[in-house]
């Protein structure tokens, strides 16, 4: 077998995380010869969909000798992502399933409804996310004044044009502040909140005084509303059988195009010459005898977890997976839906996300829903009550998964001195936005220009072997 | 064979191809969708899935193949290949021994792991390469006077794998995509074995059965016409 592992590639790419498939799918497609490795047994490296016995298995969280899973159906018809994400359904990762044709793999569904909380504890209030100003002027979400002044703030989002400077309501873009935009409309602080945290997607306030951010916000208020507008429930599409389908339908695009896939393979060590890396020595097991092999690259990419090293600690998100019976209260029996929980509505610095889906997804047996709830840690300890507001909106929970909060890795240099090119662990936005930013990032980094997503596949070459 | 007029009803049928490296899987397909044939194939690169329609006399079966783009060498299937198969072709090479050792590990791997009303086919392939190829085109190998100019290739008897095939409950054909010799006879013995139960109308892939139609009408279609309500600027 070892004679079928050539003596060098192009690319060897480490880990099958989404961003490392994608990568591996487009430079396979551009005609580079890529070797493509994960140490684990299955696909989708830290951003897998797992079964409920492997889930239960991870987390450790039952006694000895006992088999809780047991009780929830056959472990398979459960695909638990263990990051939650949505795609926006005009986002760029759709974009690049589109021109790359992995949609042929892949089934998407709509997700049901986008909703965010207002107030906290017994006041709180759950409500559909508006995304166009008759939703604005129906929302529970505003007063009937505020409803009006949220109606032409949304009116002119869609007229607003960053080129001609006659949409800009007098305001110069390049410095002004997206609070003063919000404020040259009067609108109050619980509706800048779920428009800047529930549409514009920001994590935490700091979008609010940064000079010359008002463009990107904007833009940000726009995909949403795009989004919404392209099939009509919710900005969100969520794939069948679970988030870790893309990894597999992308590493199946590089398969396609001559790249060589072997899971269940350590790196034993990198190899470098003159202080940069230049190739492997790698073991694959689970085969008999184990197979040792050694082979070049003129690079490497990968996740953090191959080059501990060569990473950085940038925060910490904290997640609770939870098993339920019943769907979220408020959201309508919703199949689906994300319920943010901006920051400001429960006394904290980062928003609370919940992602639930349910078996119209096919991840799990009719009658439950997987519900996730993360934030940013802010604190080094009590994570639990950090997550409680979030927690509290799920009702009965039947199984709750909560592990140490878990670092979120960022590489100390771009690669082009060492010819190492690693990416970010996912963070903790709701949706793939940041994750395709890395991707082209890194691709911008590694094949030294720009990846032009129209048209992947067209004039596409295919790989010597 | 088109039948074009009479509408039958026709559904979509994901199968999977299994099997050996170079044993001809591609080959096969490439028979079965072009009636066409390249000696000296090369490792299957660019081909990811395709399709082709059997006539049935009572319904039209279309078939979604999908080639496993060598995933399979390194034992790194994704889990997605398999995912709804009902019908999967495991093939090997009856001029190579541990082509057929390597069959029956997928044809165990498939009554592990597919889901139960699958349809398997066993196939032999490169018969051409068999004294038994030329002249009738049963597999009964008497009567061949050409065997000597051919030569013998075969290592793997008939009876050896049909008794195996009998066995297991697969459907059994030797064939050479070489020839086209019995290639679309496997896929309309496949499309006559599939039960009635597990066909519902055209689907795209992955799509299955009865139990998940109830929330059909939220699957979105991203290569689809957008919606031509939808406002292109913003949904304002
Ligand atoms: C050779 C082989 C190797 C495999 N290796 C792996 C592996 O390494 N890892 C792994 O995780 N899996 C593996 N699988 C399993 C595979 O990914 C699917 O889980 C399996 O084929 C689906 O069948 P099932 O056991 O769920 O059967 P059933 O659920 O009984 O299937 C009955 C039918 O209903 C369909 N069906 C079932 N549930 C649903 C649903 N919720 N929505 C729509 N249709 C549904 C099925 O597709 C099938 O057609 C492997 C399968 C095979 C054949
Ligand atoms: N003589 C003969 N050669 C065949 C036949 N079928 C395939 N071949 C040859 O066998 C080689 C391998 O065929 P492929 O179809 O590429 O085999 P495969 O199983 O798809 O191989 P991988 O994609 O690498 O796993 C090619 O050189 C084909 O020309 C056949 O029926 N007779
Ligand atoms: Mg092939």
């Amino acid at each position: 077998m070892a004679d079928e592992i050539a003596k060098e590639y192009d690319v060897i790419v480490l880990g099958t995380g989404l961003t490392e498939c994608i990568l591996s799918g487009v430079l396979s497609v551009k005609g580079k010869k890529v070797l493509h490795i994960d140490r684990n047994d299955h696909y989708g490296g830290e951003a897998a969909s797992v079964n409920l016995e492997t889930l239960f298995k991870k987390y450790g969280n039952y006694a000895a000798g006992t088999e809780p899973w047991k009780q929830y159906g056959r472990p398979n018809d459960w695909n638990i992502d263990l990051v939650p994400k949505f795609l926006m359904s005009s986002g760029e990762l759709t974009n690049i399933l589109v021109s790359t044709d992995v949609t042929r793999y892949l089934e998407f569904k709509q997700v049901a409804g986008s909703y965010v909380q207002q107030g906290a504890g017994s006041k709180a209030t759950i409500a559909k996310v508006p995304s166009d100003a008759a939703e604005a002027l129906r929302s529970p979400l505003m007063g009937i004044f505020e409803k009006r002044r949220m109606k032409s703030f949304i009116e002119w989002v869609g007229e607003f044009d960053p080129k001609n400077s006659a949409t800009h309501k007098g305001l110069d873009m390049n410095t002004c502040t997206m609070k003063e935009v919000f404020d040259k409309f009067s609108l109050e602080t619980g509706t800048k909140d779920f428009v800047g945290h529930a549409m514009a997607l920001y994590l935490n306030d700091n979008y609010l005084d940064t000079p010359g951010a008002a463009p990107e916000t904007i833009e940000r208020i726009r995909l949403y509303g795009q989004s919404v507008a392209r099939y009509g429930k919710s900005p969100y599409i969520y794939p069948l059988y679970g988030l870790g389908e893309l990894p597999q339908g992308f590493a199946r695009l590089s398969a396609i195009y001559g790249g060589t896939y072997m899971l269940n393979t350590n790196v034993d060590e990198l190899v470098y010459e003159n202080g940069k890396a230049v190739g492997i020595k790698a073991t694959m097991t689970g085969v008999e005898p184990e197979m040792k092999f050694e082979t070049r690259a003129k690079m490497i990419l990968g996740d953090p977890s191959y080059f501990p090293d060569k990473v950085k600690v940038v925060g910490h998100v904290l997640r609770a997976i939870c098993i339920l019976k019943h769907p979220l209260a408020s959201t309508n029996d919703a199949d689906s839906c994300q319920l943010i929980i901006p920051q400001s509505q429960v006394g904290r610095k980062n928003d609370i996300y919940i992602a639930c889906v349910s078996s119209a997804h096919n991840v799990c047996p009719k009658g439950y829903w997987i519900a996730i709830v993360s934030t940013i840690a802010e604190t080094s300890a009590n994570h639990h009550l950090e997550l409680a507001p979030g927690i509290e909106c799920l009702g009965k929970i039947e199984e709750q998964f909560m592990g140490p909060p878990i670092p979120l890795y960022e590489p100390l240099e771009d690669g082009r001195n060492d010819n190492i090119f690693i990416s970010k662990s996912y963070d903790a936005t709701s949706h793939f936005e940041t994750s395709t930013e890395d991707v082209k990032d890194i691709y911008r980094r590694c094949a030294g220009e720009e990846l032009v997503v129209e048209g992947l596949r067209e004039g596409i070459q295919m790989s010597k072997e | 064979m088109a039948d074009t007029n009479a509408p039958k009803p026709s559904s979509s049928v994901k199968l999977v191809l299994l099997g050996e490296a170079a044993v001809g899987k591609s080959s096969l397909v490439l028979r079965f969708v072009n009636n066409d044939f390249q000696e000296n194939k090369e490792p299957t690169i660019g081909a990811a899935f395709l399709t082709q329609k059997c006539n049935l006399p009572t319904r039209t079966i279309k078939f979604e193949i999908w080639d496993t783009a060598g995933q399979e060498r390194f034992a790194s299937l994704a889990p997605m290949y398999y995912r709804n198969a009902q019908a999967a072709l495991v093939v090997y090479d009856l001029t190579k021994p541990t082509s057929l050792i390597k069959a029956k590990h997928w044809v165990a791997e498939l009554q592990r792991q597919a889901s139960p009303g699958i349809v398997i086919a066993l196939v032999g392939n490169k018969l051409d390469l068999t004294s038994d190829s030329t002249g009738s085109a049963e597999v009964s190998g008497d009567g061949d006077d050409n065997a000597e100019d051919s030569g013998d290739a075969r290592k793997i008897s008939t009876e050896e794998a049909k008794t195996y095939a009998e066995e297991e409950g697969l459907l059994f054909f030797e064939t050479s995509a070489k020839t086209g010799h019995n290639v679309t006879e496997v896929f309309t013995a496949i499309a006559n074995a599939i039960p009635e139960t597990s066909l519902k109308s055209a689907r795209g892939p992955g799509a299955s059965h009865a139990g998940v139609s109830r929330t059909e009408e939220q699957r979105v279609n991203l290569n689809g016409p957008r919606d031509p309500n939808a406002k292109e600027a913003c949904a304002c």
